[in-house]
Formats: structure tokens, sequence, C-alpha cells
């Protein structure tokens, strides 16, 4: 027997429908917006705190 | 075994025996309605107008931060909230369209969205501002989540009486940012808040009380009866109105706000009785309607009176705490 014999059929899995890989994707890109205005927004706050942004009494 | 039998069995959760998670179909503006955008913006508002009045001031990229902070920490407790409140939200025709009672989004992904929200607000706002308006920002979220959400609301008519004081802290949270401290103008922000609260949800569960009835919240109207609920809000229609020209009173607001503060109570009061005296939807409605603008009005006074310099005009008794 070959070894594709031995090999049970693999279900194809989670298919998304077109509706859904639209949304995921605005779901990413969303995502990625977010994150890249909080990048620039710590870099900002950094700036303006200058390089003790993080050292300050409790 | 062969090699491909040995990785076929490897495989094996991903057979068609096991239950596959549904893929989301939460779209973007699911996840925007999660953070209940209008009371955001009401919490955005409050706590910008509680930096403003602090006696010291944040750089303003600093002060964007803060807001920002402030927002998606209010966002995350709207989110929790939702993800709690399904089963309620559901059988209420207002919310029976929010992401998870429609099923757009999944109850595991709100809670993960406002757990990992409440954690990076609190976190950078503590890093980058201060701890004490990042523990406030912490407490307020807990007490939103939790204190009202889980305990109060199914349990008590008192819920939003409460769970006011959730509403209540974001200009204290402001003023918190600004200065590092807790000012008694702050607290007097908080208050105003605070009493305002009742006479605002109890007139929307007047006109809702059926639906709170059948979702099975105990609602002051659902307990205690329209009347009872007409009474309470006269009363504290009657304690907001002195409590909200306190900040006049004291000598941190100007005249335009004690003016403004003087109509507006003397408005809710009117309102009020009005309810009181020929109960209808339409006057539960209409002090609704007004309670927000009462709210507004009566903030973006301290903000313009801020902005314009005229604060320290026309103290009745001077100022009373330095």
């Amino acid at each position: 027997m070959s070894l594709v014999m031995d090999q049970e059929p693999i279900e194809p899995g989670i298919v998304l429908t077109e509706e859904q890989k639209r949304r995921r994707r605005a779901r990413s890109i969303a995502i990625a917006l977010a994150l890249g205005v909080f990048v620039a927004l710590v870099y900002a706050v950094t700036l303006v705190k200058g390089p003790g942004v993080l050292i300050r009494p409790l | 075994m062969s090699l491909a039998s040995e990785s076929a069995e490897l495989a094996s959760p991903l057979r068609g025996d096991v239950a596959y998670a549904e893929p989301s179909m939460a779209g973007v503006g699911d996840y925007l309605a999660l953070l209940k955008p209008r009371v955001m913006s009401l919490v955005v508002f409050t706590a910008l107008v509680g930096m403003a009045v602090a006696p010291d001031h944040l750089h303003p990229v600093l002060t964007l931060f803060a807001l920002i902070c402030i927002a998606v920490g209010a966002g995350a407790a709207g989110a929790l909230n939702m993800w709690y409140d399904a089963d309620i939200d559901a059988m209420m025709t207002r919310t029976a369209t929010r992401p998870v009672p429609s099923g757009r989004v999944r109850p595991g992904e709100a809670l993960a969205f406002g757990i990992v929200l409440a954690g990076f607000a609190v976190t950078f706002l503590g890093l980058m501002i201060n701890w004490l308006a990042a523990g406030l920002l912490a407490f307020t979220i807990f007490f939103y989540a939790v204190v009202y959400t889980m305990w109060l609301k199914r349990w008590t008519p008192q819920n939003i009486v409460i769970g006011g004081a959730a509403g209540a802290f974001p200009p204290m949270i402001g003023w918190a940012a600004a200065t590092g401290g807790i000012g008694l103008e702050s607290i007097l922000l908080f208050l105003t808040v605070f009493f305002w609260t009742p006479p605002h949800f109890w007139a929307l569960s007047l006109y809702s009380v059926e639906e709170y009835r059948r979702a099975g919240v105990p609602m002051l109207p659902v307990v205690a009866g329209p009347e009872e609920t007409r009474r309470q809000i006269l009363i504290y229609s009657v304690l907001l109105a002195p409590i909200g020209a306190l900040p006049w009173l004291l000598g941190y607001a100007g005249i335009a706000y004690g003016l403004t503060a003087v109509a507006g109570g003397l408005l809710m009061i009117a309102l009020s009785w009005q309810l009181h005296r020929s109960p209808d939807k339409s006057a539960a409605k209409r002090l609704f309607g007004v309670s927000i603008l009462y709210l507004f009005v009566l903030f973006a006074a301290l903000l313009v009176e801020r902005a314009a310099g005229l604060q320290q005009t026309g103290l009745p008794f001077g100022r009373v705490f330095s």
C-alpha cells in the first residue's frame, strides 16, 4: 500500500464565505489602524515627556 | 506506522468529527457598538471638563492621550456590560439589536475585547499620566462592569442610584490626570453627575417599564410602581438643583455657570413636578431629553468660562476653600 493510500481524507476545515472574508479583512485593517494610532500617540508622548517618560513618583 | 498515517493522527483535531468554532461575523461597526459610543462621548466630555477646571494643566498631547485612555476604559466597561447583559438585552426592544444578543459578536469575543481594552487603558494611563487617575479609571470600570452590571442591576431598584457613581467618576479622573490629586471641585462635579443620574434614568425607565418587567430587571417603576418613581424623581431633582449650583456658590465657577445651573436646576424641578402631577409618557420623555441637555449645558458652561477666563467673576461668597 502506498503512503497516499494510508492517509485519511482531510476535511477542508473552515471555509469562509465572501462576506466573512470581507469582514475579517475590515477587522484586520481596523486593528492595524488602531495600533498605528496607538504607536504614534506613545511616540508623541515620549517626545513631550522626554527620555524620563516612565520615571515618576508613585 | 507509516509517516503519512502518523501525520494524519497528529492532525486528527482538524478532522470533520470535531466541531469547528463558527467563524466570526462581527464587523468593525459591531466592535465600535460594543464601546457604547454615546455613553463614551459623555464620559470624554465630562472628563475633559474635569481636566479644564483643574488648577494644573497637562500638555495638549498628554491631555489627548489621557482622554483616549479614559474613553477606551469607558468603552471597555461598556463591552463588559454588553457581554454580561446579553440575556437581558435580548428581551428588550431598545437593546435587542446590540452585537451580542443579535449574534453578530460572540460573548467570548465581547469579553476578551473588554478585558484587553481595560488593561491597555488603565496601564497606559498609569504609565504615561499618573497612577491615581489610572486607579480611579480601573475602579470605575470595576464598579460599572462588576458592582453595577453583575450585582446591583439584577438585585435592587436602587441599581442606578448606586451604580450612577460609575458615570460620575470621569470628571474626577480628568481632574486627577491633570493634578495628580482629588480636589473639592472634582468632588462637586462627581456629586452633580451622581444626583443627575436617578431622574435621568428613571424618566427613561418610566416609558420602558414593560420591557424592564419582561426582562426581570428590578427598576424602580417595576418594583415600587410609577407613582413612587415619579416622587423619587422629584426628590432627586430638588436635590440636584442646589448641588449643580455648588461650584458657583463655593466660588469655583463664575456667574455664567451660576445662572446656567440655577435656570437648569429650576427647569429640572419644574419638569419633574409636571411629571409628578400629570403622569404620561410624553412628560417622562421630555424630562429624559432635557436632563441630557441640562448636564451638557452645565458642563459646557464650566468649559466656556474656563476658556474665556471668566471663572472668577461673580463669586457670591468668595472662594470657600482654596
